[in-house]
């Protein structure tokens, strides 16, 4: 596997260091993991924050009055879910054949490439099923403002979308940096989580919609 | 093998032009500086916005030369019309809550010395880096276009309660496009900092330098990494609630807004919309706000104080496990701010008792304060005054505390001046004191000068006992039920309480331009003041080792070697020195003196 | 300097400590049944919290008065009883005091919102609206008649949109400007919101609650004195929240009867 390089920058073995003061210079691992390994655990703890606050919005709101009115979700949605599942497997498909190819086993990146291309796209139709949803409740006069159940419906799945555009940038970012040969496991690692974290928060909120909306 | 290339994020080249140097720079350092000179303009902006409203409630009926010109809807001859002076309390509070005291003990202080202080070249992420101050500006600057809309800003208090801050524009001046303005600001503000909690945490865990274990990171640093882990969850909420509120202005969703709603005999086309939604998801996100506002100050009053003392603190542990302690319990009293507010009485009583535990690590870190004072080698100059000074206040704003934190006695002090008081206490001036302090402290290093001590005192004696004056009278205001946010005293039990509102209006004038000595202290001596030393203060973090000011890169190339906590002060060395810095190897003879 | 801040430090503490032990700003005279119990819970902490803030400015001005002149032998000394000593005085001094004065001050909190208006309370419902408060008492039929915010029409006086013709409840009403009520009777206060947030903030007869729009909160108190005391607004409200006042008028039960004759008259 590709071995950082020393540079002469070295760490301490990260969080997991939590050894006391003693005074004297204690031998430690020398080189941390790379920042982005808990950074991207930062971001994910951030939104997971925001749409927990989003959720106890539409939970204090569904009591507040009785204005609630139970709307069927889209049969598109299944779709979209599907696809989103789906593109996790592609891209963990893709992932174990960049690590093929980053150890000599393979001689070019392309198939890797392809399985990353399957992602991308997997990911472009979610975002585009969910605007279908979106074209399917619009036709059936659910517009955001018409009632509490549609305004969280498309608020939920809007911030979600939004993310996952995020989420198709750091893939299309990582693409580029294969193709040109210097992906970094760390980079490929922090999109690949926040690739599964899109995955598993839309699981989340599709049970959610299922129960409240 | 197909190699993929390793370079650090942090490694790059010294900046060449001046746009890269000083504009959009990723060195954390200069990101440091910009958020420090944001949070000066924004100090300076709140500062007169509050001097407008003490002169107005001294002398409500008193015309204020200029104001006309500024504002002639807000202030038609002068005088100031009772929407615009709430107007000017919304704006003041807004830009000293964020702009001020979240920008600078945390943001400013913070990007500077957290990288150093851990021994890192610079932040992992130093483009997010450079992407969080310009959101800031951004924010700050969106913020201030609502004094420029034709019915100017929003009148709601920072606090925006709900539905006063979602109907629009028929719930009064400035609550249509003013509002909307506030919100979508404070919204891009939680951006800034969640791209800047980002760099800290991972600055923390990722990027210490050898020998850096997290137990001898210096109190500072772990006092931004508490904050930046509070930061990232408070400010995650309130995005969300901007949000919500954002949409019942301009796309007529009812989040916020209840049915059959009048005003002006209109009914307000908007239902269902729950009150208290808002007030929760505000004060979720507000609690912590107001620690991530002073626990950045905590720690540098600690770290100046062991400095200045020449000792570590009795139990430096102690005042970790508080501040983890208070960023933790922080979330769970928020609803002491609607003790009344509608909400089930049980809960309010079940908000009491965090609200009163919180009084247990708060005290543990002022009484080990005090105790380690006991005993030590006290040196008394301008940084090390306003730590003492800050222990002082948030003793004075703290008790204020006690009270607040009982419902049934909220029930006489609730929305009076006794919580403008307490709050203005411990955060318009133990915050603004730990600023000062860190400003007076760590200013030789950032410009490589020394700011002049005289001219220092006198700021310090000056502010100490004009805040004194200026806030104490608060509490026997709201204790005499005092209404807070009222424009004027026309209520007959009030009337007898405006001598002593202007009293307070006097010494706040004072005070303020009190604070016109270290701005001038502050510009003239980067460039006359006496040419600073690595270490002026035999300080032992990482920042004393290098020159000062630093170079662009820190520690010139070469990360440093860590072999000590950033205690090691009153100990016996070789050299004779009583301390020995976190590089060094030295190591102490028979440990620290008189133990 | 040290010493200098150090007798600062007490001067301010002491100067600070005078208003509040010679009593010079003070809650008006309670005129409530339940108000005892909050005016004691905030004079034992006023207590605790007293002698909290002055022990801790003197301890803090004698340490540094001492310690910031060099020492006779120049040796660090550590706090006696160190960090266990201050952690134990935390905890118990001030951690256990505080959280008593929580438990004690339930019984305040308890007597206003968990015990049930009496049966026989006079109820009397509250509306706040920017920039005042109306006051509506059922009449002799003894039911309020529904509201229909559509209806209201301060034109009109029609202030709490009321619909006389279709609803006979409301025929009886009697809307008011004031709120009177008898000496000695517990009242059963209503709250209505009209449009934004507001408060019911008399100090005098120890009551403080927000109106919620969209959610339906009540009072129960009982005045013990005779007299006019300020009703105020304590919840952000608009540009006229400063002047949002009425008056409550605590009368005997004679002088209210003939208020409520002469006001339903006026109807």
């Amino acid at each position: 596997m590709g071995e950082r390089q020393d540079t002469g920058h070295t760490g301490n073995g990260g969080w997991q260091n939590l050894v006391p003061v003693t005074g004297s210079f204690r031998t430690i691992e020398e080189h941390s993991p790379p920042p982005s390994s808990s950074a991207i655990w930062v971001a994910i703890a951030a939104i997971c924050m925001s749409f927990a606050a989003f959720t106890s919005a539409l939970i204090v709101r569904q009591g507040a009055s009785n204005d609630w009115r139970h709307i069927t979700l889209p049969s598109i949605l299944y779709v979209s879910t599907l696809l989103l599942i789906a593109s996790s497997g592609t891209l963990e498909v893709a992932r174990r054949r960049i690590a093929a190819y980053m150890a000599g086993m393979q001689s070019q990146a392309a198939s890797a490439q392809v399985w990353l291309y399957f992602t991308l796209g997997l990911g472009l139709l979610f975002v585009g099923a969910q605007y279908m949803a979106w074209l399917q409740l619009r036709s059936e006069g659910l517009y955001l403002a018409t009632n509490p159940n549609s305004s969280f419906f498309y608020v939920f799945t809007a911030l979600h979308a939004l993310h996952v555009m995020g989420g198709l940038a750091g893939l299309t970012r990582v693409l580029r940096k294969l193709s040109k040969g210097i992906l970094r496991r760390s980079t490929l690692n922090a999109t690949t989580y926040y690739w599964h974290f899109m995955g598993v928060l839309w699981v989340y909120l599709f049970v959610l919609l299922w129960m409240r909306i | 093998m197909h190699e993929v290339s390793a370079a650090p994020a942090a490694h790059h080249g010294p900046p060449t032009t001046f746009i890269r140097k000083h504009v959009f720079s990723t060195d954390h350092k200069v990101i440091g500086i910009q958020y420090y000179h944001l949070a000066l303009v924004a100090v300076v902006t709140g500062m007169v916005l509050s001097w407008l409203m003490r002169i107005h409630l001294g002398w409500a009926n008193a015309a204020i030369p200029g104001l006309q010109t500024i504002s002639p809807n807000g202030a038609p001859g002068g005088v100031m019309t009772p929407e615009y002076y709430l107007q000017l309390m919304t704006m003041h509070a807004t830009i000293m809550v964020f702009f001020v005291l979240t920008t600078a003990p945390f943001a400013a202080f913070g990007n500077y010395f957290l990288p150093i202080q851990t021994g890192a070249e610079d932040m992992p992420f130093p483009h997010f880096n450079m992407m969080s101050f310009w959101v800031t500006l951004t924010a700050f600057l969106v913020l201030i276009t609502a004094f420029f809309v034709s019915d100017g800003p929003p009148l709601a208090g920072w606090t925006a309660y709900a539905p006063l801050s979602a109907i629009g524009k028929e719930a009064g001046p400035g609550q249509g496009t003013g509002q909307v303005i506030w919100a979508t600001a404070l919204a891009i503000f939680c951006v800034g900092q969640l791209l800047g909690a980002l760099n800290f945490i991972s600055t923390v865990l990722d990027m210490r330098c050898k020998g850096m274990t997290l137990s001898r990171l210096p109190v500072t640093a772990w006092a931004w990494f508490i904050t930046s882990c509070m930061g990232l969850t408070a400010f995650a909420v309130l995005m969300p609630a901007c949000i919500l509120l954002i949409l019942d202005h301009v796309a007529g969703t009812s989040f916020f807004i209840a049915s059959g709603l009048v005003i002006n005999d209109q009914l307000i086309p908007h239902s269902g919309g729950s009150t208290l939604l808002w007030q929760h998801l505000f004060w979720f996100f507000g609690h912590p706000e107001v620690y991530i506002a002073i626990v950045p100050g905590m720690g540098i009053v600690t770290h100046v104080l062991i400095t200045n003392m020449r000792r570590p603190m009795v139990s430096m542990k102690a005042i970790l496990y508080s501040m983890w302690a208070l960023a933790f319990l922080s979330y769970m009293v928020y609803g002491h701010h609607m003790f009344v507010s509608g909400m089930n009485p049980f809960s309010s009583l079940a908000f009491s008792f965090p609200t009163l535990m919180i009084t247990i690590p708060s005290t543990v870190v002022v009484l080990i304060w005090i105790g380690s004072l006991y005993g030590s080698k006290l040196r008394i100059n301008t940084a090390s005054l306003f730590a003492l000074g800050f222990i002082s206040m948030f003793v004075s704003g703290g008790v204020s505390g006690f009270f607040l934190a009982q419902p049934s006695i909220d029930i006489m002090l609730h929305a009076t001046y006794f919580v403008v008081g307490h709050f203005h206490m411990v955060m318009g001036v133990a915050a603004m004191f730990g600023i000062f302090s860190g400003t007076y402290f760590w200013f030789p290093k950032m410009y490589g000068r020394m700011m002049d001590e005289k001219l220092g005192k006198i700021h310090f004696w000056l502010t100490f006992v004009g805040t004194y004056c200026i806030f104490m009278p608060f509490h026997y205001l709201g204790w005499a039920g005092n209404v807070r946010r009222y424009a004027a005293f026309t209520d007959d039990f009030l009337k007898p309480l405006i001598p002593l509102h202007q009293f307070i209006t006097i010494a706040a004038l004072f005070t303020g331009a009190v604070q016109l000595i270290f701005l001038y202290n502050f510009i003239v001596s980067r460039f006359r003041g006496a040419p600073a030393t690595a270490n002026p203060w035999e300080g032992t973090s990482l920042e004393w080792i290098m020159p000062s000011p630093p170079p662009w890169n820190n520690f010139g190339g070469k990360d440093p070697v860590v072999y000590h906590d950033a205690d090691q002060f009153g100990v016996k060395t070789a050299s004779g020195a009583d301390y020995i810095m976190q590089n060094s190897p030295e190591q102490a003879i028979s440990g620290a003196d008189g133990d | 300097m040290g010493k200098l801040l150090a007798v600062t430090i007490i001067v301010i503490a002491i100067l600070s400590a005078i208003p509040v032990v010679m009593h010079t700003w003070e809650p008006p005279a309670d005129i409530s049944t339940h108000g005892h119990l909050i005016d004691n819970q905030m004079a034992d902490t006023m207590i605790e919290a007293g002698v909290s803030f002055l022990a801790a400015q003197i301890l803090l001005a004698i340490f540094i008065w001492q310690f910031s002149s060099p020492s006779k032998d120049g040796k660090l000394k550590i706090f006696p009883g160190g960090a266990k000593g201050l952690v134990g005085a935390a905890i118990v001094l001030v951690g256990v005091e505080a959280l008593a004065l929580g438990a004690f001050g339930t019984k305040a909190w308890a007597t206003v919102y968990f015990t049930p208006p009496a049966a026989d309370a006079l109820t009397v419902q509250a509306q706040a609206g920017q920039f005042a408060f109306y006051f509506r008492y059922p009449g002799p039929d003894g039911k309020f008649g529904p509201l229909h915010p559509e209806l209201i029409n301060e034109g009109n006086q029609n202030l709490f949109g009321l619909d006389p013709e279709h609803d006979v409840a409301s025929r009886d009403d009697i809307v008011t400007a004031e709120l009177a009520i008898p000496v000695n009777k517990e009242v059963h206060l209503l709250m209505h919101a009209k449009d934004v947030s507001h408060s019911f903030y008399v100090p005098a007869l120890r009551v403080h609650q927000d109106f919620v729009p969209g959610l339906d909160v009540s009072l129960h108190f009982t005045a013990t004195q005779i007299g006019k005391y300020e009703i105020v607004c304590s919840q952000l409200c608009g540009l006229g929240h400063y002047n949002m006042r009425a008056y409550l008028e605590v009368m005997s039960q004679q002088d209210y009867d003939d208020w409520l004759k002469k006001q339903a008259a006026a109807q």
